[in-house]
């Protein structure tokens, strides 16, 4: 790295600085001088982080579509036999899995089930927020914000333990829930790891437990923005709270509200720790959703990191299409200026 | 005329009297929803302490008490000397502390030259650039984690705790920078062309003006940096697998729950050794955090 790379007072138009006394060798001022003219500093600034990212995010992403190409298992892994181009021969293989339609099948229903959920739960703590008084506001975002910080593994072992058929406080607390309100003494030892329905309410319970606080602090920090006259006023007008939501509230925060739930899409749709501890790792294959499937296939005996990188290369794509969205959310809002 | 406006002030004070113990119900019924929010979200937490707590024939009781009757610190005793499974809870809290350090470390100062980058001028690709951090940020490690693992073992990276931190130095990159770049752009630029007039050098503008200007901003996004390497689960779990002396806290806490299925109150106190210290260096920046979190999640 050069020394003159660090030149964040250089601007382009701006003042020249004066140049530094004793600049060490000649090689050093030469240097020094071929950056200057071709204004070359952000560009040494940005290539660390450019590196990094070329050789550890991108060249793996496009290893991924190479492999997805290839017959890429343990003789190739172990080096024994050279890895061939098998042609779509990975994909067709894909597609006529009922395995994957199954795993695909999970994904999107349980995305299309947690993603409202998370939103829904997240706007309206966000809109109590806005209620409450400083302290107490400030209160209950902090608790809330504990909860997304806790680590995902700990988060899925204390949802097991919440959740246990013996000795759980799930269980305990539906067998003694009146039985017009659905309980009663059948949900005594009640699995919710062994099939996939009762499983994934398990983690839509805590993907939204998790992911809530993030949308009612994003959600709050958008209605600060609103000045509190429109809402006086409208109030004045005689709108109740659900009119003035939708008149006022959504449409002004409408831009927030598209990221976070292209935001929402892009982390449910791949939730993976979760699901991994939750169905107990690798053993249940009916409880697989896209993103485990994918990891099975490379991490299970025989490995079959051919077919695993088409999947994983079709995760990308899925994801890779609601990110664009993305982009042009941000991108509309003036996050890249 | 002066009875008719003692009168109407008489009713007015009536009025806003009643408006006034209104407005405080509502205010009293606001707060009730406000902590029963609270309540309900920090039960897993507390639940997984109190479990920790708890000596065994509590924990497999037919009904579950919130607070241990006579609490124990054997499940603590447990997980520290590595009773259950052979190593003591300090030489994974060692190997995640190692990892998360230097990668935080690491990922804040590479994010900091682009961050100058970027917020301090105008170049070509600048655009591309950013947007490329925007796409890279979202790309699922789930498909990630094959190529890496092929390619690491290539390279004789696995279960090595290097391998683990460039991974996390690079992940943690985009969304550090995208923020970063947010204070950046609130240091004065005047500061810096005032000192550069007053002839100093860049590396002197950079450690004495811009560095102490952007610390605040630093030690928020540092703390995203953080929580990510401190909680990331999924390189581990696929880099680290011979090993077991090597694990991070996130694995340990995983394998232990995974070798010990029924044993919740040493699994429990695991994970509250594993939680709790994360959670306390979350509420110490949690004001600064907010802001951040804001500024580089939803405007980038």
């Amino acid at each position: 790295m050069v020394r003159t790379s660090h030149r964040p007072h250089q601007v382009r138009g701006g003042a020249q600085p004066p140049r530094t006394p004793g600049a060490s060798s000649p090689l050093a001022g030469t240097i020094k001088i071929w950056v200057r003219r071709h204004q070359m500093a952000p560009y040494l600034l940005i290539v660390p982080s450019l590196a990094l990212i070329a050789v550890l995010v991108i060249w793996p992403t496009v290893q991924i579509g190479e492999f997805s190409f290839q017959n890429y298992g343990l003789p190739q892994l172990a080096g024994s036999e050279p890895a061939q181009w098998v042609g779509v021969s990975n994909y067709s293989q894909i597609l006529h899995d009922p395995e994957f339609w199954l795993s695909l099948r999970l994904s999107v229903i349980s995305a299309a089930v947690m993603i409202p959920l998370t939103l829904l739960t997240g706007t309206l703590v966000g809109l109590l927020l806005s209620r409450l008084g400083r302290k107490m506001a400030a209160f209950v975002s902090s608790v809330a914000m504990l909860a997304w910080a806790t680590p995902a593994v700990s988060a899925s072992v204390i949802f097991v333990w919440l959740a246990t058929p013996d000795g759980g406080v799930v269980d305990w607390f539906l067998t003694k829930l009146p039985s017009w309100l659905g309980g009663g003494a059948h949900w005594a030892g009640f699995s919710w790891t062994n099939a996939a329905l009762p499983a994934y309410t398990l983690i839509t319970a805590l993907v939204v437990w998790t992911s809530f606080p993030f949308i009612a602090v994003s959600v709050l920090a958008g209605l600060r923005t609103i000045p509190a006259e429109l809402h006086e006023s409208a109030r004045v007008d005689g709108g109740g709270a659900w009119r003035i939501f939708w008149l006022i509230t959504y449409p002004l925060l409408k831009p927030i509200f598209l990221v976070l739930l292209l935001l929402s899409i892009i982390w449910d749709f791949g939730v993976f720790t979760q699901v991994y501890i939750i169905i107990g790792e690798l053993g249940q294959r009916d409880e697989y959703n896209l993103g485990i499937y994918e990891y099975s296939k490379a991490f299970t005996m025989p490995p079959a990191y051919g077919l695993a990188s088409a999947l994983a290369f079709i995760l990308t794509i899925i994801l890779l299409i609601i990110t664009l969205g993305y982009v042009r959310a941000s991108v509309k809002q003036g996050a890249i200026q | 005329m002066t009875i008719l406006a003692a009168r109407a002030e008489r009713s007015g004070s009536g009025r806003s009297r009643r408006r006034l113990r209104s407005r405080r119900v509502r205010r009293a019924g606001l707060n009730l929803l406000g902590l029963l929010v609270a309540l309900v979200t920090l039960f897993p937490i507390f639940f997984m302490v109190s479990t920790a707590f708890k000596p065994p024939t509590e924990i497999y009781s037919l009904t579950p008490h919130p607070l241990p009757a006579h609490p124990t610190l054997a499940n603590f005793r447990a997980v520290i000397d590595g009773s259950v499974i052979g190593l003591p809870y300090w030489n994974f809290l060692k190997n995640s502390l190692f990892v998360t350090l230097v990668a935080v470390a690491a990922s804040s100062l590479i994010a900091l030259l682009a961050a100058v980058a970027v917020a301090r001028f105008r170049f070509r690709f600048r655009t591309t650039y950013l947007i490329m951090l925007l796409i890279v940020q979202m790309l699922p490690q789930q498909a990630l984690v094959i190529s890496l693992y092929l390619d690491f073992r290539s390279v004789g990276l696995l279960d090595s705790l290097v391998g683990l931190i460039l991974v996390y130095t690079t992940f943690a990159l985009p969304v550090t920078i995208l923020m970063l770049r947010n204070f950046v752009a609130t240091v004065p630029r005047e500061l810096e062309e005032a000192a550069a007039l007053d002839g100093a050098g860049p590396m002197r503008i950079f450690w004495r003006i811009l560095l102490p200007l952007v610390a605040p901003g630093l030690v928020a996004t540092s703390v995203f940096a953080f929580i990510f390497a401190y909680n990331e689960f999924i390189f581990a779990l696929t880099f680290l697998n011979v090993d077991t002396a090597k694990f991070t806290l996130p694995l340990y806490v995983q394998y232990f729950y995974g070798r010990n299925g029924a044993q919740w109150g040493p699994i429990m106190a695991a994970s509250t050794l594993f939680t709790i210290p994360v959670m306390a260096f979350f509420l110490l920046v949690r004001r600064r955090l907010a802001g951040g979190l804001v500024a580089g999640a939803v405007k980038g």
